[in-house]
Order: C-alpha cells, then sequence, then structure tokens
C-alpha cells in the first residue's frame, strides 16, 4: 500500500494512493460538500461524474478548480476547501443549478429532507441572480413512483442505480444541452418500460424529482368510513428503520411502539406481515422438498435451484428479463399478498363481513409493493387483496400528521391471529433472512429431526452474492443467495445456461435487501444504517419464544381450520400464483 | 409484450454488423452509424434490436441517438436538405437561411414534411467556408445562399 502525504486547509494527511481529495478531507475532519457524489461504502455503490462542480477546491499550481470527488491525491498536493475563489466558485454554481429548479419548496414531497435544499441552506444562498427561461418536462406517475423531472439536478445517481447496480436500464440521460432529462427510452413512461418498481433510484435521489406515489389520504378516508373494517399489516423491515424518522438511531427496534401508533390512528386490527411470512415458509418450504424428493428420485423434469418469490420488484425483473424462466421460481406469493388474501377470506369469514367492506392496508419498506397490490391476479371480482400499501417513510409522516409524540408511546402487542409471528419471519427483512428462515422449517420438515443449532452464520452478511452448504442429515443443500438485480443477474444467467450449482437461491432486489428498501428513511449513503437495522433484525430473532415458522400456533390452527395442508388445492388457490413473459418481442416479417 | 415488425434482410444485415463490431457495447456508436445506413433513420425498433444485439439498456441507446443530432429518428425525406451552421456560415446568416426552409417547408429542423419528399436538418461544417452559408440538398451544394434564394432551390425539386 503506498501512501501519499498532502495538505489540506493547512492540516497534514496521509492517506493511500488513488483516495480522492473528498475522502482525505475528510479523514481530517473537513466535510467538502457535495451533491452529485454518492457512495454506499462497503457496498460497490458509487456515483461520482463530477458532473455538478459544488465540490470544488483550489490544488495549488493548478489553473482551474477540481473537483474534490473526482481528483486522485498526489504527493506533496496543497489543497484550499475554503478560500475565496473557492467559496465564490460554489456559490456561483449553486446559483446556476438553483435558476433551473422550481421554488415550489413549500409544498414539495421531499422539503425537509432535500439535499439540494440542505445545501442551499449551508451555503447561505438567499437569492438567485439569474433569471430565465426553466427546462419543464411532464410528470410521470406510475403505481409506485412519481417522476417530476422539473426537480432533477442530473446527478446521475438514479441512472447509476438502474443500470450499474441494478441492470434494470430503465433511466438513460437523454437529449442534450438545455434538453437533457433522465427517462426512460423513447421518453415513454416509467408505467411503459422495464422499471420493476425497486425504488433504488428514489431512495438515492437528492431531490424530489423522484419520489413515491403517496397513499396516505385514501388511507385517512378508509379509516373515516364508519362502513369499513380497516386492518394493517407491517412488514418486518418497518420495525428496524422507522424510528429513524423519530429521531432514534439507526437499528432501534420500535416494533412495541409501531404497534401503538397504528392502533392510535384509528386501524381495527393491527397485525404482522410477519405471520404471513411464516405461512409463505410453509408453502414456500415444502415446494422446495417437493422439488427436491422428486428430483433425488430421479425426475429430472424438476427444475431446480428453486427462486424465492417474495419481492416484487424482483418479480418484475425476471418477468421482463428471463421470461423463459418463469417456471423456475416459486409458485408461492409474497407475504404481502398471503396476508391479504388469508384476511379477506379467512378472517373476514371469522369476523361475518363481506371481502368489500374490510379494507387491508400494507406497511411497507418497498415501492413495488404499491405496483404489486395493483396486480390483476391479486383481485378478486376488482376487490384487491391488499387495498394499499404505505411505505415506511409515509407511514412516518401520518404518524406525525395525527400528532402522536411517537417516542413516547407504549409498546403494545400485535393483535390475534394474524399477527403473531416467529424469528424467522423477521429476518425476511435482511438479504439470507428468507432462505435461513426456509431452511430453519425445510430441515425439520425433511429430517424429522430437531435443529441442532438455529442460527446459520454462513447464510448472514452483506456481500452480494453469497454462497453456502447447509447439511440435511447427509444430504448437502447448496445455497446461493443474491441482493441487488445485478446481483441476481449472474446467478440468473447461470441458471439460464444451465450451470447452477445451487438448489436454492433467495433474491431480494434492494441492496441489503428489504432493509435497504426503496421505501425505508433515506440513509443518504450511510450504509452503518443499513447495518445497524439488519442487526436490529437479527436481534429481534434471537429474542422471540418461538424461531421455527412451522411452529407458529396460529399457522398451524390456519391450516386446521381452513387451509388444509402445504400445497393444499385451497393453498394453491390462495397463496400461489403465476409469472408472466413482459419482455418485448422482436418480431421480424 | 411488446411486438416489433422489421424487414427480416435487413434485421440480418444489421445482426451482421453487430457481429463484424464483435457485438462490443463500446462499439454503439459504429453500429448505429450503419444501422442508419441500412433503414435511413434509426426507429424505436432498431435501437431494440441494436440494444439486443449489444446487450445495452435500449434507455442508453436512446440516450445516445437523442444526444447526437446526426442520428434521425424520422426517416429522411426524397430530398435532405442540410444547413450548415459552422461558424464561417453561420456569421454570413445561416440561420437566417434555416428560418426561410422552415417556413417555406412548414416543419422545424429534423422533420420531414407529411408527402415524404423533404427533410431538414443542420450540420457543422462541409468544408466549403468560402462558399458561406452553404445548404446541401442530397450530395448538391448550394453556396453564398441568401433568405430569398431559398423558394427558388426549393422550386427546382418540384417536378423531380
Amino acid at each position: 500500500m503506498e501512501l501519499v502525504k498532502l495538505t489540506i486547509d493547512k492540516k497534514s494527511v496521509e492517506v493511500e494512493k488513488g483516495t480522492s481529495i473528498l475522502n482525505a478531507a475528510r479523514k481530517v475532519g473537513i466535510e467538502i460538500p457535495t451533491l452529485c457524489y454518492f457512495n454506499l461504502e462497503g457496498m460497490n455503490i458509487e456515483n461520482k461524474p463530477g458532473g455538478c462542480r459544488i465540490c470544488v477546491v483550489e490544488v495549488q499550481g493548478r489553473r482551474n478548480l477540481a473537483p474534490a470527488c473526482a481528483t486522485e491525491v498526489t504527493e506533496g498536493m496543497v489543497v484550499k476547501t475554503n478560500s475565496t475563489r473557492v467559496l465564490n466558485a460554489r456559490r456561483t454554481v449553486m446559483e446556476l443549478i438553483l435558476s433551473d429548479h422550481p421554488f415550489d419548496c413549500l409544498v414539495c414531497p421531499k422539503s425537509g429532507n432535500c439535499e439540494l435544499q440542505s445545501l442551499a441552506h449551508r451555503l447561505g444562498i438567499r437569492d438567485i441572480p439569474y433569471q430565465g427561461e426553466q427546462s419543464t418536462y411532464r410528470k410521470d406517475t406510475s403505481p409506485s413512483i412519481i417522476r417530476d423531472v422539473d426537480k432533477c439536478i442530473l446527478c446521475r445517481r438514479c441512472e447509476m442505480m438502474c443500470n450499474d447496480i441494478q441492470t434494470v436500464g430503465a433511466l438513460s440521460a437523454i437529449n442534450r444541452g438545455f434538453m437533457a432529462v433522465v427517462a426512460p427510452a423513447f421518453e415513454m413512461n416509467l408505467e411503459k418500460s422495464p422499471c420493476t418498481y425497486c425504488g433504488q433510484c428514489v431512495a438515492v435521489c437528492p431531490t424530489g424529482a423522484l419520489t413515491e406515489v403517496d397513499n396516505t389520504r385514501q388511507v385517512i378516508s378508509a379509516l373515516a368510513d364508519p362502513t369499513k373494517t380497516v386492518i394493517v399489516q407491517t412488514a418486518p423491515a418497518v420495525r428496524a428503520a422507522l424510528g429513524e424518522e423519530f429521531g432514534l438511531e439507526p437499528g432501534s427496534l420500535v416494533t412495541g411502539k409501531m404497534v401503538s401508533a397504528l392502533r392510535e390512528l384509528g386501524f381495527d386490527y393491527v397485525f404482522d406481515t410477519d405471520f404471513a411470512a411464516d405461512l409463505t415458509i410453509m408453502e414456500e418450504g415444502s415446494e422446495l422438498l417437493d422439488r427436491l424428493t422428486r428430483y433425488l428420485s430421479g425426475d429430472r423434469n424438476v427444475r431446480l435451484p428453486i427462486l424465492t418469490s417474495c419481492c416484487p420488484a424482483w418479480v418484475n425483473f425476471f418477468e421482463h428479463n428471463f421470461p423463459e424462466l418463469k417456471d423456475v421460481p416459486s409458485t408461492a406469493r409474497s407475504p404481502q399478498q398471503m396476508f391479504g388474501s388469508i384476511a379477506k377470506t379467512y378472517f373476514a369469514k371469522k369476523l361475518g363481513i363481506d371481502r368489500n367492506n374490510l379494507v387491508v392496508v400494507s406497511i411497507m419498506p418497498c415501492l413495488a409493493k404499491k405496483y404489486e397490490c395493483q396486480r390483476s391476479e391479486f383481485l378478486t371480482d376488482g376487490n384487491p387483496d391488499v387495498d394499499f400499501s404505505l411505505s415506511t417513510r409515509e407511514l412516518a409522516n401520518f404518524i406525525k400528521l395525527a400528532n402522536i409524540d411517537f417516542n413516547s408511546l407504549p409498546e403494545s402487542d400485535f393483535d390475534r391471529p394474524l399477527g403473531e409471528s416467529t424469528g424467522a419471519a423477521v429476518i425476511f427483512g435482511t438479504t439470507g433472512g428468507v432462505i435461513e428462515a426456509a431452511v430453519r422449517t425445510a430441515y425439520e420438515l425433511y429430517t424429522k429431526k430437531p435443529l441442532p443449532r438455529v442460527d446459520f452464520e454462513e447464510l448472514r452478511g452483506l456481500e452480494g452474492v453469497r454462497a453456502a452448504t447447509v447439511n440435511f442429515d447427509g444430504l448437502e443443500l447448496r445455497i446461493g443467495i443474491a441482493h441487488g438485480l445485478g446481483n441476481a443477474r449472474q446467478l440468473l444467467e447461470e441458471v439460464r445456461d444451465g450451470k447452477s450449482q445451487y438448489h436454492a437461491i433467495e433474491i431480494m432486489a434492494c441492496p441489503g435487501g428489504c432493509i435497504g428498501g426503496g421505501g425505508q428513511p433515506l440513509h443518504h449513503g450511510d450504509a452503518s444504517i443499513l447495518k445497524a437495522r439488519q442487526k436490529a433484525l437479527y436481534e429481534e430473532d434471537r429474542n422471540k419464544a418461538l424461531r421455527k415458522s412451522h411452529e407458529n400456533p396460529y399457522i398451524i390452527q390456519l391450516y386446521e381450520e381452513f387451509l388444509g395442508q402445504p400445497l393444499s388445492e385451497m393453498s394453491h388457490h390462495l397463496l400461489h400464483t403465476q409469472y408472466f413473459d413482459k419482455s418485448t418481442q422482436i418480431v421480424i416479417e | 409484450m411488446a411486438v416489433i415488425k422489421l424487414p427480416e434482410s435487413k434485421v440480418q444485415q444489421l445482426k451482421n454488423i453487430c457481429k463484424s463490431f464483435n457485438n462490443d457495447k463500446g462499439e454503439l456508436i459504429n453500429v448505429l452509424h450503419k444501422a442508419q445506413e441500412i433503414f435511413g433513420y434509426l426507429p424505436a425498433e432498431v435501437q431494440e434490436v441494436v440494444a439486443k444485439e449489444l446487450n445495452v439498456s435500449v434507455a442508453h441507446v436512446y440516450g445516445i441517438v437523442s444526444f447526437y443530432s446526426f442520428f434521425s429518428m424520422v426517416p429522411k425525406g426524397k430530398f435532405s436538405i442540410s444547413i450548415c451552421l459552422g461558424t464561417a456560415c453561420y456569421v454570413r446568416g445561416a440561420e437566417k437561411v434555416l428560418d426561410e426552409f422552415r417556413k417555406q417547408l412548414n416543419i422545424q429542423v429534423g422533420e420531414s414534411t407529411p408527402d415524404g419528399r423533404f427533410s431538414l436538418s443542420c450540420l457543422r461544417c462541409v468544408g466549403a467556408c468560402g462558399l458561406a452559408p452553404v445548404v446541401m440538398i442530397g450530395e448538391k451544394v448550394y453556396g453564398r445562399v441568401a433568405p430569398e434564394d431559398v423558394k427558388g432551390i426549393i422550386n427546382e425539386y418540384a417536378n423531380l
């Protein structure tokens, strides 16, 4: 490792060769302002087009100011980050950026959490001396994501996420100069593009150019309607992140307070998506065992590896990009949809009400869930199994809107029967968690013996692609895990080419899994937040009395009273689904 | 599932061109040049084929096509009119000439007349600065063009 010595604002610093001025300055506590630059450290996610010029610094002996994010340090370099020349240039750059940005901060959904707004504040911008034409573009609304391109500053973070990390290729910078925008091919709407609604573009957008569709008002109307019974389900990753919106440390588990808050908001029953996650494991785990046993008994038509199907963005991804593999993933619906389906049949019947008078709301770390609950397969006579899906961020805003002092709320428990869950379900919220939950159950169902240990450390971590072997009493089960759709693509290409060595693969679309979902509190590039959320989920799992899905008494009851057994006809009807070819076909005449 | 229709022989030709560049993403611009030679323009369908062959997203291909003014998504007219807006032509009034063409043909730069006879584009320097401002129609070069000449030039093609 070669070291380089330099001086930044009269402070001497020694860093590894190849380090940027920006990172060298951070090492001595100098935080150079940035805008387009984005780095999720340790997860190979970086955007440094050097385009916005906010981070310019003065380098002695160099005629022009240098962008700190994209300039590497050299031996003996003398850098000034706060000279008059730098401060003036930075102000001018900011004023120019703002001269083509709408001034509707008061009503912008990003207000208060906008990096452009914070930067304008930090730089003390008080007026915009440059007046002139502003670029305008139509607003594009999809089931999950709204594009308001007028607010785009062309930082290209979304493009980096969509192309380099997710390999979805829905967004690209198009046109040039004043007409330049980030848009799907042929400027079509997002809904017509290969967008998976993973929401990672929204998660990294520094302004209000990319935001989620806000369904809060519809939920408020439902809650106010006396003819409706409104129930809510909360996804596992929400409880590990919601507290951040109320100033709590990342990784604070707020399960009990969240339940209290939802009750105060007026939901008639507060249930847990984790219950449905346990149910997913029953179905998906049984499907895995079914395919495996048939394979081991010589049936070579069985499609292995089996792929998890909980993640709606991932489902969209393979429907668009690998339609030839659409019979490979598990047919199990996602926990959100299993919950909706059971709620509107089993639970509605228990309450003695019509499904049309039962409104199911989900709280999700995810934006693709908004799209998923609108898919036509999940409607019965036009009535959706899940009516509305709110993101973690929307729930936080809703709680604030209702004048609820979240931090002083008492802790309370989910309602029964759809609120009981095991530790296996909790870890659904992180990469590696679904497959670990499946292994815990599949092991005991297959070997008919109790697990010697519940924790499968070998399946945990944050590397993009992971592999592990689990011994099922003599049978070596090979497991692959990928999070981030670019990583998923690698494993999928192996499957397509017949080179996959795995029996089962877990895929989550977002880096980190649902803890890093597009609907979570914004991490602004701080990867330690994702790690803290992951740790919190494993902690909740450890603290649960029951940690294997098949031990959930209410799941056992559900099968006894209603479904029969996993993969039964009733299960197939209510808990499984099919996938569709959404690729673009080129037909030659 | 979107369905795209293109003539087979031309698609094969395009695929062969991609192959001749080893289906290398880095050759995207060269491939698009050749594709425009084959089809005369770059409709969405052609961009889809190129994207598939070079294993890049269609959005990326469209990003390139929309960035460079040379690439066109509308078919060129039977007579393609190009007005030079290079420095020499510009200072000698090329913009007024361009305005006159736009007025006479009632189309914008990058468009074609509804009858498909004329299309209008701009280019940067044809190496005939001594003749500025310069207009090209097909391969024919017109020098020292004034706005008053425009109507007459268009009329030359009326019966062709």
